[in-house]
Order: C-alpha cells, then sequence, then structure tokens
C-alpha cells in the first residue's frame, strides 16, 4: 500500500514533486508574511514606547492602536 | 455606502481571524491531501499522473479569481475614490502571484507524463506566463513608486490593462488548437466532464486553497494597516 502511494504506478516523481513544490510555496509565502507582519508589530511597539505620556495617552485613544499593541504582546 | 469599509474597524477583525483561518486551512488541507493522493482513483489514460491536477487546477482558478478582483477592486479605488479599495488589492496580489507561479510549474510537471513535454508555447500556457509577468509588474510597481497617488494609478493601470488577458486564458483553448486539454468543468454553464470521485478532491483543494489565501490576505492587509499606524505615529 505504502509502495503503491510513493510509486503511484512510475508517475511518483511527478506526482510527489508538484505536490512538493505546492506545499513548499505555501510555507515560504506564509513565514514571510508572518515575518513582514511581526517586523510591523515590533515597529510600531518600539515607536509607541518612545512618545511621551502626553503623546501616548492621545495614541491610545484610537482602538486600532490598542488593538496593535495587544497583538504585539503575543508574539 | 463603504464607510463600514474603513480600516480601524476592519483591524478588529481582520486582527483575530488568521488564527481561525489558519486552524480551518490545515483541517481541509489534510482531508483535501488524503483525497487526492490516496483515496481517489486514478486515470484510465494518465494513470496516477492526473493527481496532479488536484494542485494544478485549484491553482490556476485562484490565480485567474485574484486577478480579475485586482481589477475590480482597481476600478473600485478610481470610482469611488476609496484609497481602502488598493489596500485590499495590495494584499491580494502575493497570494495571486504564488498561486500562478504553482499553476505554472504543476503544470510543466503534468505536461512530461502526458505530452512528453516540459514546456509548450501554446496559448493556454503562454497566457498563463503572461499573467505571471503582469503579477510581477503590479508587486514591482508597488515596490519602485513612493508617491500613494502615483502608485495607485500605476498599479489601477496594470492590473486593468492586464485583466483583458483573463478571458484569453480562459477560452485560448477552444480558440486556438492547444495542446492543453479543453476545461473539464465549466463555470459558465453546468457542463461537467469530470466525475464524482475526482471532483470532490477537486472541491475540497479549492476550498483549501481559497483558506491559504484568504489566510495570506488578512495577515498582509493586517500589514498595511499597521504601516499606515506607523506612519501616524511619526506625525503625532
Amino acid at each position: 500500500m505504502i509502495n503503491e502511494i510513493i510509486s503511484m504506478n512510475g508517475h511518483g516523481a511527478y506526482v510527489w514533486s508538484a505536490f512538493s513544490f505546492t506545499l513548499i510555496s505555501f510555507t515560504a509565502l506564509y513565514f514571510v508574511t508572518k515575518l513582514q507582519l511581526s517586523k510591523e508589530q515590533k515597529k510600531f511597539a518600539f515607536k509607541f514606547g518612545s512618545l511621551n505620556s502626553e503623546k501616548a495617552k492621545a495614541a491610545r485613544t484610537q482602538n486600532i492602536n490598542r488593538e496593535i499593541l495587544s497583538n504585539t504582546s503575543n508574539i | 455606502m463603504f464607510k463600514s469599509f474603513e480600516p480601524n474597524k476592519i483591524f478588529a477583525i481582520t486582527s483575530k481571524a488568521p488564527k481561525y483561518v489558519l486552524f480551518l486551512f490545515i483541517v481541509v488541507l489534510t482531508i483535501g491531501l488524503t483525497e487526492a493522493l490516496v483515496l481517489s482513483p486514478e486515470d484510465y489514460k494518465q494513470s496516477d499522473a492526473v493527481r496532479i491536477m488536484y494542485v494544478h487546477v485549484p491553482a490556476a482558478w485562484i490565480s485567474l479569481g485574484i486577478f480579475s478582483s485586482l481589477a475590480l477592486l482597481s476600478v473600485g479605488s478610481f470610482v469611488f475614490k476609496n484609497k481602502n479599495f488598493a489596500l485590499i488589492a495590495k494584499s491580494l496580489a502575493p497570494s495571486g502571484f504564488v498561486f500562478n507561479i504553482i499553476a505554472l510549474v504543476t503544470g510543466s510537471i503534468w505536461g512530461k507524463p502526458t505530452w512528453g513535454t516540459w514546456w509548450a508555447w501554446d496559448a493556454r500556457i503562454t497566457s498563463m506566463l503572461i499573467l505571471a509577468l503582469f503579477y510581477g509588474m503590479y508587486l514591482l510597481a508597488w515596490r519602485i513608486y513612493e508617491d500613494k497617488e502615483q502608485v495607485i494609478k500605476v498599479t489601477s493601470l496594470i492590473a486593468i490593462l492586464g485583466v483583458v488577458n483573463i478571458p484569453i486564458i480562459k477560452f485560448s483553448v477552444d480558440w486556438w488548437n492547444t495542446l492543453h486539454q479543453p476545461a473539464s468543468i465549466d463555470i459558465l454553464s453546468t457542463d461537467i466532464a469530470i466525475h464524482t470521485s475526482m471532483l470532490i478532491p477537486l472541491g475540497i483543494m479549492t476550498v483549501a486553497f481559497s483558506l491559504f489565501s484568504l489566510l495570506i490576505f488578512l495577515m498582509k492587509y493586517n500589514t498595511e494597516l499597521i504601516k499606515i499606524k506607523n506612519k501616524g505615529l511619526d506625525r503625532l
């Protein structure tokens, strides 16, 4: 059974390389996108941390800023 | 009309959604791979090489669908003067490009055992390659141009020009004598020349690929929104 799945009637090299290429592309795109996202989140947290208390208070009034900060703490 | 498209309101949803979409994608992909590689039957002519269809066809469908969406969103950003349309299009493009490359590479791999060649300059394959070039130009334009107004104009132009290629890809197998087989599933009619035992795994894999595309879109969209907010902090 396992041998049949691997050999695919002599087409194993084609079938497995097509599926492997697809899954490798998915994994690469996922991790590149995730890396870009966490880079921007870290940049945001750093910039937010360097604001003085008055500016930080003003920035915190926006829901989206609070959301970004709460997500950044999960990285 | 498009007030609900305000990024501030959307972020509350898009920032939480990826983990659920990722979970659903892994579940559907696992079922799809089991169906495609183990449970579905081999073809009487192509034998097990037919299994390549389960990654090749959904990838091609989604890359065409995403490029059509890019063109629609580009027109939308002009008509409704809403920059969020351009942001959505920018976030959709990377997964569309990767799906296009997957369709080309897996098509090439499938071509060897069925046609005896890795590549042929026939209408379907060449028009898919042209689509990849349009995707490449679209993504490159976002990197090259700094001015926001200019980049939206250039990328919209690329998307609108490129969408002319979509019907050419779709009907190339009917208009010209190509090596590529005609469509087995015609979404414009109820004509389906494929058995249910193959149609089900194909459907599951299409759902899995769509979920992956949604996942990448959400992550890219969140990245773009945070980039805007980063600039906002600079202005404080």
